[in-house]
């Protein structure tokens, strides 16, 4: 049985440091959405984020909801999916220092030496989404939109989201405040079996340039 | 004769479907994964998505945020008779992809790849896709649509007649393993493989394997079946489950389809659907009525035909 957390948003920096590698969460408050279009207008186009962005939120959620505007203004959320997250490790040292988030949700995770490097510093854990398609579940636990900035802007995939959530989940924690990652960790697991499923198959004919036999490397 | 108005409204329905409620034979073939799955990680994953295909259906939202990108597959019987003509349909399936775009809601996924423009309702330049196939002494249009994610998951080779077998399984491993590292590509899936025909068939065909042939289905060539099942053990054994733990649910089912191609070359393709693989189709009548499945029924002993008549009348290939 993994072990579960419910955590109340923003989140305080205990209930941060109390989340492990490979346990399950459910959060409860406010969580936004940001991903690369919020962070170039904010990081590199001297955009501002909303006053007071960290006391109403921590969590980054990278994800782009299938949303629908109601003739009313208000908003219709169907299903919400993480996006992987390893497209924006470039911004995630500057975008943590500005906006303060002490918790990010994505798919996938980031490069390991991040979470060493520029996460666990900053007092940032990483959660991932289960399975990559819990578009549902996590729909479900959205009750709200509590507003959206940069809708006309970027286009319902890239605006920026505020959601009122509720046993918003569930999410795995992939990397603590140590550095630790559970991808990394299953990871390492996994390459452990390579060798023995490709022996006796003898390389193709023609390479591709520039391509290994290192079964360890990452695309990401 | 059939109106472009029945057209629209089939394929406004088969979006919603396809979007909502998980396929029966993919939804057994998950559970089943998940009984066999002895990793608590890759165990814990694998119940989850059974309970999220569940919320989907009761809480009539899509089961996945990242409904893809939303594309058909219309197979027009020769007897089949339909106002408006090709084109009709064509925008008929226009039309509906941006109604329940705004409707069910689909993430509005589509948009132009070098200035990000888009209008918000997933239609575009050469966008939704509409592959076209055609079906003898039927009176019915068939319309597929399938909701794949678009990003991992997907590789081409040229590989060469000596390479083989072995190089086939090389290359789906290399393909499962890199991009099934972190789950990138949405494992376990429905994975299809397409070999021959030229780059572009062989893409072609290896989606259609993936996208358009449920689970438990096998090629009818008995050889080329076999081969489907070494190879979903294959990718079985890796040692890798969803989201990249350790485990042994990777490929929910393997599909190969072959293409005639240059006799110096063995093109291979890898597709892998999604964990949540969406796909729905709906049936017209001559008579104006929609019937709907899950099942595309898209590869027919037509559509796989090997030579000049069909059917072949005693013809046998030669080496």
């Amino acid at each position: 049985m993994l072990e579960e957390h419910h955590v109340d948003l923003p989140a305080d920096p205990e209930s941060v440091s109390r989340l492990k590698p490979g346990s399950v969460v459910y959060l409860n408050g406010i969580v936004y959405t940001a991903r690369e279009r919020v962070y170039d207008f904010i990081l590199n186009r001297g955009g501002e984020l909303p006053a007071g962005l960290a006391d109403v939120s921590n969590v980054n959620f990278h994800c782009s909801p299938a949303a629908a505007a109601r003739d009313d203004g208000s908003f219709h959320i169907g299903g919400v999916t993480a996006t992987a997250s390893f497209r924006f490790s470039r911004y995630m040292a500057d975008w943590l220092d500005r906006s303060g988030a002490r918790i990010l949700i994505g798919k996938g995770g980031m490069p390991a030496d991040d979470y060493r490097n520029i996460l666990a510093p900053r007092g940032t854990v990483y959660l991932t989404t289960v399975g990559y398609g819990t578009g549902a579940l996590l729909g479900r636990g959205v009750r709200g939109v509590e507003t959206v900035y940069w809708l006309r802007e970027f286009g319902i995939a890239q605006a920026m989201w505020l959601f009122r959530v509720r046993d918003f989940g569930p999410f795995l924690v992939d990397s603590d405040l140590e550095g630790n990652s559970l991808f990394a960790e299953q990871g390492e697991l996994v390459n452990r079996n390579l060798d023995r499923i490709y022996r006796g198959l003898r390389k193709p004919t023609l390479l591709r340039y520039g391509e290994t036999d290192d079964r360890t490397d990452e695309l990401i | 004769m059939i109106s472009g108005e029945t057209i629209e409204q089939a394929g406004y329905e088969i979006m919603k479907r396809a979007a909502i409620d998980i396929p029966g034979d993919y939804l057994s073939g998950i559970r089943d994964a998940a009984r066999k799955e002895a990793e608590p990680l890759s165990g814990f994953v694998l119940k989850t998505m059974v309970k999220n295909y569940e919320t989907a259906t009761e809480d009539r939202r899509p089961m996945c945020a990242d409904t893809g990108l939303p594309r058909y597959y219309v197979k027009v019987g020769d007897e089949a008779r339909f106002s408006g003509g090709f084109t009709g349909i064509e925008h008929a399936l226009r039309s509906a992809t941006a109604r329940a775009t705004r409707d069910v809601p689909l993430r509005p996924n589509r948009v132009h790849p070098l200035w990000r423009t888009e209008y918000n309702n997933n239609v575009g330049i050469n966008a939704p896709e509409i592959e076209w196939s055609f079906e003898p002494s039927a009176g019915w249009l068939d319309i597929t649509t399938v909701h794949k994610g678009g990003l991992f998951g997907t590789d081409y080779r040229m590989l060469f007649p000596g390479d083989g077998i072995d190089g086939i399984r090389r290359f789906l491993l290399d393909t499962l393993v890199a991009f099934g590292k972190r789950g990138l590509c949405c494992q376990p899936a429905i994975v299809g493989v397409g070999i021959g025909g030229s780059k572009d068939t062989c893409m072609q065909l290896g989606k259609q394997a993936a996208c358009l042939r449920i689970v438990g289905d096998r090629n009818p060539d008995p050889k080329i079946a076999e081969l489907e099942l070494e190879l979903m053990e294959a990718g079985n054994g890796i040692g890798m489950g969803p989201m990249g733990f350790v485990g042994s649910s990777m490929v929910v089912d393997l599909h190969i389809e072959v293409g005639f191609t240059h006799t110096g070359g063995m093109p291979v393709s890898v597709h892998t659907f999604c964990l949540s693989s969406r796909r729905a189709t709906a049936r017209i009548l001559a008579d104006g009525r929609i019937t709907y499945r899950t099942d595309p029924q898209w590869f027919t002993p037509y559509y796989r035909r090997e030579t000049v008549d069909w059917p072949m009348d005693g013809l046998e290939a030669v080496s």
